[in-house]
């Protein structure tokens, strides 16, 4: 299944957020979107989510979902989005309560969502017994129990730490490792990005446009070597010089706001 | 420090001494001791006063006298029956006003066309003492229990209202969000998102209603009751028995009490996740 985002254009009032961006994230593909702050990368997200309207444009699908798919558009949050009065084991059984699943089936769907992002022994806390980290771990869990086509991931580290980023960072290239799952990823650290996806969509700031698209070249597993670090880091260098102009009017833009 | 000579501070330098410690205070605990302490000390002092004659027990009876007065009210059988009218009253005013207020507030919350028109309504209705609309409920309802019930109720509707959309509109909307993402449907967003999401708010209103239900109640059964703990103590102002009329207060703070008590344990048991 490929999500395409058609023309989106986007104002908030009298605000231009986005104008007319256009790409595609083909099945399996990890995109990354990256660009100014506030250049209507969340924005982008909840469009492309269905969460929010556009002004003009549209998100759209091709192909069917995986068949065993619950929700084939699954969200990651920055800020997790727990439901607080919930133990890990119920937010992460949540979007599950209202599918055709029946109660042994939604079990075991939890109990392996809850194995694979190592929460096995936390299913009984409540998300204000746990770290940052662990309860980032419980949205994706929670993603990963409605078996995304697709994860749209916002800035999902960065409320973190650097050392916990890491950790999630590594967990995230284990979870899109075969393919069967393509993400949006947006975020604003080009490290991150580089690590991450197949391609990078460099938006201008606002009203964001497509800037460029860069594509990376190495498979994610490449990715981790050593000699892969100085390729990463003059992707990196391209993409910040992409940016960095825009950055810095962006910066003093929101400092006169 | 300043004025000191330069000889002085070389010797100083030499010196090991302790950083002092500037982060004292601002942190008040929940030692209730203090609290029970400062309670019996004013008790004895009050029957210090009432048994050696400082004050005439007229004016300020000793609470040795109001605590016989409680106790022959009770072995009377008047207490219950004072007691229970009041608490038919504001047990029924209260579950009225308070089911109409959750469903209004809810309302006002979720809906845009509600939100309209209720704001409004609520805002111009909710200033007015509502025991002033006692004579017109009578007039309406008779003068039966039915107009001290339904002024109960309206001043715990109003507050209700409030406290349950206030709590609505405070639930963070990126739960509302995410639960939207998973595609659940309106209801169960409804009932697993917003409705523990403003139980905070709902229960704090609680509180709140409990004691206008209190001073309602009151306030009705002085204008117009029989029986009831506003129509006691109102009888023995007029008879100037004043031990009768602090029995009754105690009893009315007493049950104050109860309820805070009992808003309490919900609290403890509802938002045990905070």
């Amino acid at each position: 299944m490929d999500l395409i985002a058609d023309h989106i254009s986007h104002r908030f009032g009298s605000l231009d957020v986005l104008d007319n961006v256009s790409f595609t994230v083909a099945s399996g593909e990890v995109v990354a979107i990256v660009g100014p702050s506030g250049c209507g990368k969340s924005t982008l997200l909840s469009i492309l989510g269905g969460l929010l309207r556009p002004s003009a444009g549209a998100a759209e699908l091709r192909g069917a979902p995986p068949a065993d798919s619950l929700n084939p558009l699954t969200f990651v949050f920055q800020d997790f989005a727990l439901l607080p009065w919930c133990t890990v084991k119920a937010n992460v059984e949540f979007p599950l309560s209202h599918t055709a699943l029946d109660a042994a089936a939604r079990r075991a769907v939890v109990d392996d969502a809850l194995r694979r992002t190592g929460l096995s022994d936390f299913r009984s806390a409540y998300p204000k017994q746990l770290s940052g980290g662990m309860r980032q771990r419980v949205g994706i869990a929670r993603a990963l129990a409605v078996r995304p086509a697709i994860l749209l991931m916002d800035e999902p580290l960065s409320a973190l730490d650097s050392q916990t980023r890491e950790l999630l960072m590594e967990d995230f290239i284990g979870l899109l490792a075969d393919g069967a799952m393509g993400a949006v990823y947006v975020t604003h650290n080009l490290e991150e990005a580089v690590r991450l996806a197949d391609r990078v969509v460099v938006l201008s700031r606002r009203p964001g446009r497509v800037r460029e698209v860069v594509t990376i070249s190495m498979t994610r597993a490449e990715r981790g070597g050593i000699d892969a670090r100085g390729k990463l880091l003059a992707l990196q260098n391209q993409l910040w010089s992409l940016i960095r102009e825009e950055a810095i009017d962006a910066e003093r833009e929101v400092q006169h706001a | 420090m300043l004025d000191r000579a330069p000889q002085e501070l070389q010797a100083d330098e030499s010196k090991l001494r302790p950083v002092a410690f500037r982060g004292a205070g601002f942190t008040p605990g929940g030692g209730r001791t203090s609290g029970w302490i400062a309670l019996a000390l004013v008790l004895a002092l009050w029957q210090l006063a009432g048994s050696a004659g400082w004050v005439n027990p007229l004016f300020l009876p000793a609470p040795s006298a109001i605590a016989v007065a409680i106790y022959k009210l009770a072995v009377s059988g008047a207490l219950w029956q004072h007691v229970s009218a009041s608490v038919v009253r504001i047990g029924s005013g209260w579950l009225i006003g308070t089911v109409a207020g959750v469903i209004v507030g809810f309302a006002i919350g979720l809906s845009t066309l509600a939100r309209g028109v209720g704001i409004t309504f609520i805002s111009a209705l909710f200033p007015i003492p509502k025991i002033a609309l006692l004579p017109l409920l009578i007039l309406w309802l008779g003068i039966g229990e039915e107009p001290k019930i339904a002024t109960i109720a309206l001043g715990v509707f109003f507050s209700t209202a409030i406290s349950v959309y206030s709590g609505v509109d405070a639930v963070p909307r990126n739960l509302i969000r995410m639960a939207q993402s998973f595609n659940v449907p309106f209801h169960a967003i409804v009932r697993r998102v917003v409705w523990p999401g403003a139980l905070p708010s709902i229960l704090a209103g609680f509180r709140i209603t409990a004691s206008v239900a209190l001073l309602l109640v009151v306030s009705a059964e002085m204008i117009g009751a029989q029986f009831g703990i506003g129509a006691f103590v109102l009888q023995a102002g007029n008879l100037m028995q004043t031990d009768q009329l602090l029995a009754g207060v105690v009893i009315l703070s007493l049950f104050g009490l109860a309820v805070g008590k009992a808003i309490n344990v919900l609290e403890a048991r509802l938002l045990h996740w905070r």
